[in-house]
């Protein structure tokens, strides 16, 4: 999904061919690019801004489902959201460290955030609106996630790869929070297999989206693979995300909502049917269903935690400052 | 944004005894005290942790990487720092 992240990006660099051949040998050769290390612009540009983007991503991604923290059907369920929402929270803020190495700065980002010009997942645009919604989230939106995330631990850059794997670590147990969900809503009562067809219903299309366009319309897709922070087409990696679904649906004994998805012998592998692009482009462009709700509530929290950080800041100048003092009278 | 920027911390975690602390990422906070609530609830949800460190990001002075070659290639060259630069005779066996 963080291939999104490099929609417009701006590959272009202005290094001669000697640093630039030396920079890709060291790639060529798997070596882990470091913070301070020589690297050139545009490297540096567009992992700051898929970087970032993924960060924003895991904020807002707290959004749909902390909706639903407080009405959680068992304490069970309650404690694992809340343990999930959590980890959306860590996950943001390993990422927005491992950009800051990069040269930017949080208050930067937040800023991009706020102010609508840095992007984040299309997917958290989609609002959560039943109960079923959230096991939907756990399976198909984590499960694709994961995906993604797998082969970014294996990105040429260190404190995103290293990111990645703690974060990698941690997202098995969202997934599978998800489809237990998914397994006790489909083993209850007619009208509990219909919330979760229709959560499934929903999520399906928005999920296959968040692996982004196909490689011909991703522009920077290109230079991203071969400065290796990518390591697979969005087809390749969206064809996998599909081939491991499908069996989780038949056993759930729900219909993924796409009558052309067949098995093809050949490639051993699914066919699926077209997935709609504008309806992409329109929620990367600001208008799905949920844009203008997510970034109201962020500017909101933002605004008022404010007085909290300038709190906490005069409080440690204070205290700093009678240090000081006390250290001069003790002289 | 108006706001002043809060300080950058690194962070270091003992993930038991016996282990060394190792960096695991950074967070920001006004204080040494605000640091190491915010590195708990960060970095040490699953049990990663025995004992944290917190350091001014500031406060950390690094090597250049441009000058990696002047710091450290001259190790290279001196290989009798290592053991298999001395021949001993395989029937006084191991040494």
């Amino acid at each position: 999904m963080y291939s999104q992240g490099l929609i417009g990006a701006d590959g272009k660099t202005h290094e001669d061919a000697a640093f630039l051949a030396a920079f890709q040998a060291r790639i060529d050769a798997e070596q882990k690019i470091e913070p301070n290390d020589p690297m050139p612009e545009g490297y540096r540009k567009t992992l700051v801004r898929q970087i970032s983007q993924h960060a924003h991503s895991e904020i807002i991604g707290m959004q749909p489902e902390g909706n639903w923290i407080s009405r959680a059907p068992t304490l069970r369920r309650k404690a694992a959201l809340l343990a999930k929402v959590q980890d959306e929270g860590g996950h943001g803020l390993y990422l927005y460290s491992a950009a800051e190495t990069l040269g930017v700065s949080r208050e930067e980002m937040t800023e991009q955030l706020l102010s609508g010009a840095a992007k984040y997942s299309s997917i958290f645009n989609y609002p959560a609106l039943t109960w079923a919604d959230i096991g939907a989230i756990g399976w198909l939106v984590d499960g694709a996630a994961i995906m993604n995330q797998i082969v970014l631990c294996r990105c040429s850059y260190g404190p995103y790869a290293r990111a990645m794997i703690r974060i990698c670590k941690e997202e098995s147990f969202h997934q599978r929070q998800g489809y237990e969900i998914m397994i006790a809503l489909c083993n209850g009562s007619e009208e509990q297999k219909e919330l979760a067809q229709d959560a499934l219903n929903r999520f399906w299309w928005p999920s296959l989206m968040m692996f982004g366009p196909p490689e011909g319309e991703s522009v920077h897709s290109n230079q991203s693979m071969i400065w290796k922070i990518k390591r697979f087409s969005n087809d390749d990696l969206r064809d996998k995300f599909i081939n491991a679904s499908v069996p989780q649906a038949e056993k759930l004994g729900l219909t993924i909502p796409d009558p052309d998805l067949k098995w093809n012998e050949a490639k051993q592998g699914y066919d699926h049917g077209e997935i709609d692009w504008d309806e992409f482009w329109r929620v990367v462009k600001g208008d799905g269903i949920c844009n203008r709700e997510r970034l109201k509530n962020r500017r909101r929290v933002d605004r008022d935690g404010a007085w909290v950080r300038e709190a906490a800041m005069a409080h440690a100048q204070k205290r700093a400052a009678r240090t000081a003092s006390a250290r001069i009278a003790a002289e | 944004m108006s706001e002043a920027a809060m300080p950058l911390w690194e962070v270091f975690i003992r993930a038991r005894n016996g282990l060394s602390h190792k960096h695991a990422g950074s967070i920001h906070a006004t204080d040494a005290e605000m640091a190491l609530h915010a590195a708990r609830d960060v970095y040490t949800r699953r049990g990663e942790g025995q004992s944290i460190w917190v350091v001014r990001s500031s406060d950390i002075v690094a090597s250049d990487p441009v000058d990696k070659d002047m710091m450290f290639e001259p190790t290279a060259s001196k290989i009798y720092r290592h053991p298999t630069f001395y021949e001993i005779p395989d029937d006084v066996g191991n040494m």
